[in-house]
């Protein structure tokens, strides 16, 4: 046979043992460091949120006493209860230990610690972006891929078309028009809040996604679009390819080819989007949030940035920060596993 | 009869531009268990022709003609049978290997994925059967875990070449099986498809632009030009003695392997391959032919014999320079 002419090479086992342990190897530092490099970001951002709420105007104790007849000694009083007379190191020190602890301090103005505040906003934020970047990551992503495989065609256009018009509309005055025509005007939801006073037990899960629909129409219908025109991009290219071609001539029937071989490459770039999105979605969407009166995160922060409330926005400073911090680490971490070439 | 026969078959691109008529009327046949070797410049519709035989150019090509592969009209069939004829009837191994494999799965799961298709075959016997294939074109069986960017190009074009052969296919068209490999690896890889198809009896379709390449693993050659097929014979007659000026100079080329300007121009050949959206009138070549009579720019010529087994589309190779078909068309 001619077969045997030809070199064929066969790796020796030693070598191939040698091989996988410097792969070990290679592969633990680079984890080691992305986790690393998380870390250190994560220290500069507790760094920047001591300092920067430093130097923002308004002296918080002034805005917390406005129209209140209160002494200057009361005043002294307060901002002894804050710390906010100590030296600059000192208030950092036991800052930077509390936030370790993961205290932040009482709240300027709910007089509560902020850890307690978050804890009570922190899952109808996660409930509604959560569910938003969940339906519109699928909605987007599923026209991406029918607009692709008929792009130029009629249905093509028109979804492309009111996506760009959506993504191109201010969130907060959608919100605004979908609360004139379907809550205050025909009446067939609610205009604010999560949940109905005296609705209990299992009645309780109809009423809060009773609530829901509008916020989350908004959230939707202004973001799904990244993911349609990402995907329908994508997608585009790799139906340009050769190895598009190679499927085709298998004798794999469209449907295959897309399913099994366009979709898995076409869906790579639309990842780190994904885990960017849901990064900020403890960041809740601060204006969606406020308009709904949805009992969130975005809204806890509105509220905060108007006292200015200090402890409070620098923790949602922090927590914000470390979520997106969180999602580009589980992003770094996940892509090798999906795509073999970055694989380290 | 023969397995492939195509017959006067025209392909036209529909682009904004206009029509691209990049094959233009092209009819040769294939014998089972032959070798044939297709060669022309860059441009010239080759890739075309192949991508055709199995209907799977963009839907903005458009076919005319006959294409019987195995007494039955490829351009015809309904899509359930074409997509069995793919493959376990006619594969192919494409020009750039790099690009033609998936690059997100594993060789392995890619070479097995037609067997799964159209055989009905076990998992354990197609594991085995895709291990035999990689061993067969000089590769461990164990590589099947590798994905395509962990080989290097030689290997690809093997793993390729395992693909080709899974489902025991009657004809295997390459189209330029060995573009971009370094020398040594190219006449390998050569070795190892002539070796494969004779062993095995399937009929070869092998394109290149390089005329002796094809000279050394083929029975027959056909020179494309323009769309069209401007010589064809067996291989000593037309790589020896070719009796178009354009298949001439083709021969005398000896273009270096790897480099992409002999592989855009013959040497000795001036001018440019013609714009298939623009062509010259007459005979296509006329522009750059040597040996251009007077008429020659408006005589179309057509395959007329031209020797032993073999024809040549050059108003030289008739008795009177096809002065007699000038003057009856002027009639
Ligand atoms: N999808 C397409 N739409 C329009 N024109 C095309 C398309 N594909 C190829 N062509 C044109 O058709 C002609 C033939 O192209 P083809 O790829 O068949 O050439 P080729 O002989 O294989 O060249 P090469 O040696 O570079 O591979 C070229 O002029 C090319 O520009
Ligand atoms: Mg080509």
């Amino acid at each position: 046979m001619a077969d045997s002419a030809l070199p064929t090479a066969p790796v020796p086992q030693l070598a191939q043992s040698v091989r996988d342990r410097s792969g070990v190897r290679r592969r633990l530092r680079y984890y080691g460091e992305k986790l690393g490099g998380s870390l250190v970001s994560l220290f500069a951002v507790i760094l920047t949120s001591f300092f920067l709420f430093r130097i923002i105007p308004g002296d918080p104790v002034r805005t917390m006493t406005h129209g209140r007849p209160v002494t200057i000694e009361q005043q002294e009083q307060l901002r002894r209860e804050f710390g906010l007379d100590k030296p600059l190191a000192e208030q950092f020190w036991s800052y930077l230990t509390g936030v370790l602890r993961l205290d932040f301090g009482d709240s300027f103005q709910f007089n509560r610690p902020v850890t307690d505040l978050i804890g009570e906003r922190l899952w109808p934020t996660v409930l509604l972006v959560g569910t938003s970047v969940v339906i519109s990551a699928a909605l987007g992503l599923w026209l991406g891929v029918r607009g692709a495989w008929n792009h130029g065609s009629l249905s093509d256009r028109v979804n492309t078309g009111v996506a760009l018009t959506l993504w191109s509309v201010p969130s907060f005055w959608l919100g605004l028009i979908l609360i004139v025509i379907f809550a205050s005007g025909a009446g067939w939801f609610p205009t604010s809040g999560m949940e109905s006073t005296g609705v209990e037990g299992w009645e309780r899960i109809p009423d809060v996604a009773h609530h829901m629909v509008l916020p989350l129409v908004t959230l939707v219908a202004v973001v799904y679009a990244q993911y349609l025109m990402i995907m329908r991009s994508s997608l585009l290219d790799e139906m340009g390819s050769d190895y598009i071609v190679t499927a085709r001539a298998k004798g794999l029937r469209d449907i295959i080819v897309r399913r099994r071989h366009a979709v898995p490459n076409a869906l790579l770039p639309t990842v780190t989007l994904i885990f960017v999105n849901l990064g900020f979605v403890v960041f809740g969407a601060v204006l969606v949030e406020t308009i709904f009166s949805w009992p969130g995160l975005g809204q806890l922060f509105y509220s905060g940035l108007s006292v200015p409330d200090l402890p409070l926005v620098q923790g949602l400073f922090i927590l914000f920060s470390a979520a997106v911090i969180l999602m580009n680490l589980l992003a770094d971490l996940l892509y090798p596993v999906l795509d073999p070439r970055v694989r380290p | 009869m023969s397995l492939l026969e195509v017959d006067d078959l025209t392909v036209t691109y529909r682009t904004a531009g206009g029509d691209v008529p990049a094959v233009r009327g092209v009819s040769f046949a294939l014998e089972a268990g032959q070798k044939l070797g297709l060669a022309g410049e860059s441009g010239c519709g080759k890739s075309t022709m192949a991508l055709a035989l199995l209907r799977l150019l963009p839907r903005t090509a458009r076919y005319t003609g006959e294409i019987r592969f195995d007494g039955e009209d490829i351009l015809t069939m309904s899509w359930g049978r074409l997509r069995a004829v793919r493959w376990a009837g006619a594969s192919i191994v494409f020009q750039g290997a790099m690009h033609s494999l998936n690059a997100v799965q594993r060789i392995g799961a890619q070479i097995a994925e037609p067997i799964r298709l159209h055989s009905k075959a076990t998992e354990a016997e197609i594991r085995r059967r895709t291990g035999e294939l990689l061993e067969h074109v000089g590769l461990p069986a164990r590589r099947a875990d590798a994905y395509p960017h962990e080989l290097s190009g030689g290997q690809r074009q093997r793993v390729m070449i395992a693909m080709a052969l899974a489902c025991d296919p009657k004809l295997i068209v390459a189209d330029e099986p060995t573009t971009a490999l370094d020398v040594m690896i190219q006449a390998q890889i050569l070795t190892l498809i002539e070796s494969l198809v004779a062993e095995q009896g399937i009929s070869l379709l092998m394109i290149s632009h390089d005329l002796s390449v094809l000279a050394d693993t083929c029975d027959r050659l056909a020179v494309m030009y323009a769309g069209r097929i401007v010589e064809e014979g067996p291989a000593a007659a037309v790589f020896g003695d070719a009796r178009h000026p354009y298949g001439r100079a083709l021969a005398a080329a000896f273009p270096r392997i790897g480099d992409p300007a002999s592989r855009r121009r013959p040497q000795g050949l001036a001018g440019d391959p013609p714009d298939p959206a623009d062509l010259p009138s007459g005979c296509t070549f006329h522009p750059r032919c040597p040996a251009r009579l007077d008429h020659c720019d408006k005589l179309d010529p057509r395959l007329w014999p031209a020797g032993d087994d073999a024809r040549a589309a050059c108003v030289h190779v008739l008795p009177d320079k096809g002065l007699s078909l000038v003057a009856k068309e002027s009639a």
